[in-house]
């Protein structure tokens, strides 16, 4: 099932990438997305906040004047409130399907899946308080069903529905409780935001302008012509019949009259505690995490710079080689990645008088192992048009790719490819031609491996590519998992420009 | 820059994304009661009387004791089970034997349920048992009702106020 999904997701990607180019395209700023609706409900529940007022019949009529007295500013901020939680539960709920299909909560991950899944319920807990609190229909739907709900659980001595018998029985104070509640819940929510970043370097925090503004003026197109309102004001005296029901945050509510609120209980302890298991339910094979070799680490620091999960960093010396500095592997935040071997200048194929041993890299896949891998796979290949492809774990299956006079070695990421190896197959004729293959453009399985190979190719990153290595002589396609088609397509087509590259070197010798 | 192809998709996007979060913030309605029924609740937090009564302690019971820790009474913590029913129209609707909260059944009886009825005229009899006695009830009260759609009849009780209350 994972695998289709996340050949639903590429698909998808395409799409949206044809649309609204890779940069800029939704699919691949979930989380991110994530985080400006976040910002959206605080900022807009800051207004909101100076208008409100706690009472049982103040609390409604405040939140009638701003939708309907001050529609241009309360009441577009309501709706702001309202649909950017909503667009919120939505892009979090896609953006764990993502993780999820593409396999990313495994080991070190799962810290950071634990967070995210931990996150839901407060989401959750802030969407229901802040209807509860409008105190019409729907919050006095939403008030007897969920004290009811909560009744349900031998933890309270007194029943919570009680409070909601009849207008003498309701207390105003039962709404300052709750503005309590659902301010001090995204409080809560934004600590587990922040603590789910924490172990990964640059995380996308922000929106490119123009998809942030695009979102803006949707929200606020969606509040002038579908503004937020409410569904008549709470009447003890009267039960709730029908009731327009958020789905985003409401879905199970109904369930709620066809099984015992217990039941209910249980099944979301059981998904949730499921949730949390994933990372251990599926488990994954992995790499032994990087391992430093200090004869060969001056101290450079490229690797702390290059790895995406601040798995690496700088300490003082530890021997006695003249440097100020070392660096250093946590194995908790280590994915074994390999990005750091690919950023490591000693990682260099050329070397032929000391040993090939990097200053960081994989113990199961080593530097040496990968040029005696290139050496040896290289040999099957013939003649001319050459071509040397590289590519990782978790894009296509290129290794199947069955084209003439090409050969594959597949990388955990493509991001472990140290530049100077393009330079060695080319220069030593071990092939006419590198391709560089692997996941999607933004999408990358450890989130930076194809840009800092792509800047390592252009002299934008360190290490770079010697300016001696023909440019021509590179192609890049970043597929996925899908478009198998197509990469066979891009593999034929490089053959054909090598064909031609060579024929014009024959012609010139000649 | 953008082809117009592409503001085309991205528009369409937005629109979908919009009509997607719109639609279902509010929609599809869902009918928790059917408009035509009327609600009966009966709800209410009452304790029951103790299940044994105090006794006086003897002198000999109070001399053993330490002169800090004497009284004059020594009760169970227990509280008897409350006995309820509702009947509605001659017909029992509820019947209930509700034991006292807490680890040491000390607390007081707390009752919650609703019923769906058809609205118009009824007759609402109530009924309650939270002594000792082993049969009939301590508090009762009928009353002849007339339901509309969609209201909230509820029964509480207060032995301050007299009994059951109608709300």
């Amino acid at each position: 099932m994972k695998k289709y999904l996340r050949q639903l997701f590429e698909k998808t990607d395409d799409i949206f990438s044809a649309g609204f180019t890779p940069a800029c395209n939704p699919m691949l700023f979930l989380g991110t997305m994530g985080w400006f609706f976040y910002w959206i409900v605080v900022a807009s529940g800051i207004y909101l906040y100076i208008f409100f007022d706690t009472g049982v019949t103040e609390a409604y009529e405040s939140i009638e004047y701003l939708t309907n007295t001050q529609w241009y500013a309360g009441g577009v901020m309501r709706s702001f409130h309202r649909y950017a939680s909503d667009a919120l539960v939505i892009v979090i709920f896609l953006h764990m399907l993502r993780e999820y299909s593409l396999d990313r909560f495994h080991g070190p991950r799962a810290f950071t899946w634990i967070i995210g899944v931990m996150s839901l319920l407060f989401i959750y807990a802030s969407g229901i308080t802040g209807y509860w609190i409008v105190w019409d229909k729907l919050a006095q739907y939403i008030a007897i069903s969920t004290s009811e709900w909560l009744d349900t659980l031998p933890l309270f001595g007194e029943s919570i529905a009680r409070n909601f018998l009849h207008d003498t029985t309701l207390s105003g104070r039962f709404f300052t409780l709750f503005v309590f509640i659902h301010i001090a819940a995204p409080l809560i929510l934004l600590l587990f935001m922040w603590m789910h970043i924490q172990r990964i370097t640059m995380p996308k925090v922000m929106l490119p302008r123009y998809l942030a503004t695009g979102i803006l003026l949707m929200l606020l197109a969606l509040s002038l012509f579908y503004p937020a309102t409410s569904q008549g004001p709470a009447e003890l005296d009267k039960a709730v019949t029908t009731v327009g029901l958020d789905w985003y945050y409401m879905f199970f509510y109904p369930l709620l009259d066809e099984f015992p609120g217990l039941y209910l209980w249980i099944a979301i302890f059981l998904l949730v505690s499921i949730l949390l298991c994933m990372p251990w339910i599926t488990r994954k094979k992995s790499l032994s995490i990087a391992k430093i070799d200090l004869d060969n680490c001056n101290g450079c620091g490229r690797c702390v710079s290059d790895c995406p999960y601040n798995a690496v960093s700088l300490q003082a010396r530890t021997d006695e080689l003249p440097y100020t500095s070392q660096a250093v592997v946590n194995p908790d935040l280590c994915v074994s990645c390999g990005i750091c071997a690919g950023a490591c200048p000693t990682a260099m194929p050329f070397r032929r008088k000391s040993k090939l041993v990097p200053g960081i890299e994989l113990p199961d896949f080593s530097i040496n192992q990968l040029r005696q891998y290139v050496i040896d796979t290289a040999e099957i290949m013939q003649g001319r048009d050459r071509v040397f492809i590289f590519s990782c774990d978790h894009g296509p299956v290129a290794c199947n790719i069955n084209i003439n006079n090409t050969t594959t070695v597949s990388l955990p990421c493509v991001g472990m490819l140290p530049p100077s190896f393009i330079d060695f197959i080319l220069s030593q004729n071990i092939a006419d031609g590198v391709f560089l293959t692997g996941c999607k453009v933004g999408n990358c399985y450890n989130r930076f491996g194809i840009n800092w190979t792509k800047q390592r190719i252009t002299g934008e990153r360190d290490p770079f590519l010697r300016e001696r290595v023909s440019r021509e002589r590179i192609s890049q396609y970043w597929t996925g998992s899908v478009n198998r088609k197509k990469l066979i397509q891009k593999i034929i087509r490089f053959k054909e420009k090598l064909a031609s590259l060579n024929n014009e070197v024959t012609g010139f010798n000649n | 820059m953008y082809t117009p192809r592409n503001i085309v998709i991205q528009i369409t996007t937005y629109l979908v994304f919009a009509v997607i979060v719109g639609y279902f913030s509010s929609r599809p309605e869902y009918e928790h009661l059917d408009p035509g029924m009327a609600l009966l609740k009966i709800s209410f937090s009452h304790a029951g009387e103790k299940k044994e009564e105090c006794r006086r302690l003897t002198q000999e019971e109070l001399e053993a004791m330490a002169p800090n820790m004497r009284r004059p009474l020594e009760c169970s913590r227990e509280r008897v089970p409350i006995l309820v029913e509702i009947i509605l129209d001659g017909n029992i609707l509820y019947k209930e034997q509700v034991p006292a909260s807490g680890l040491s059944h000390d607390g007081a009886s707390t009752v919650y349920e609703y019923f769906r009825v058809t609205p118009g005229k009824h007759k609402l009899v109530t009924r309650m048992r939270d002594s000792r006695e082993n049969e009939g009830f301590d508090h009762e009260r009928s009353t002849d009702i007339e339901l509309k759609p969609g209201q909230n009849f509820v029964i509480d009780f207060n032995k301050e106020a007299g009994g059951f209350v109608f709300l």
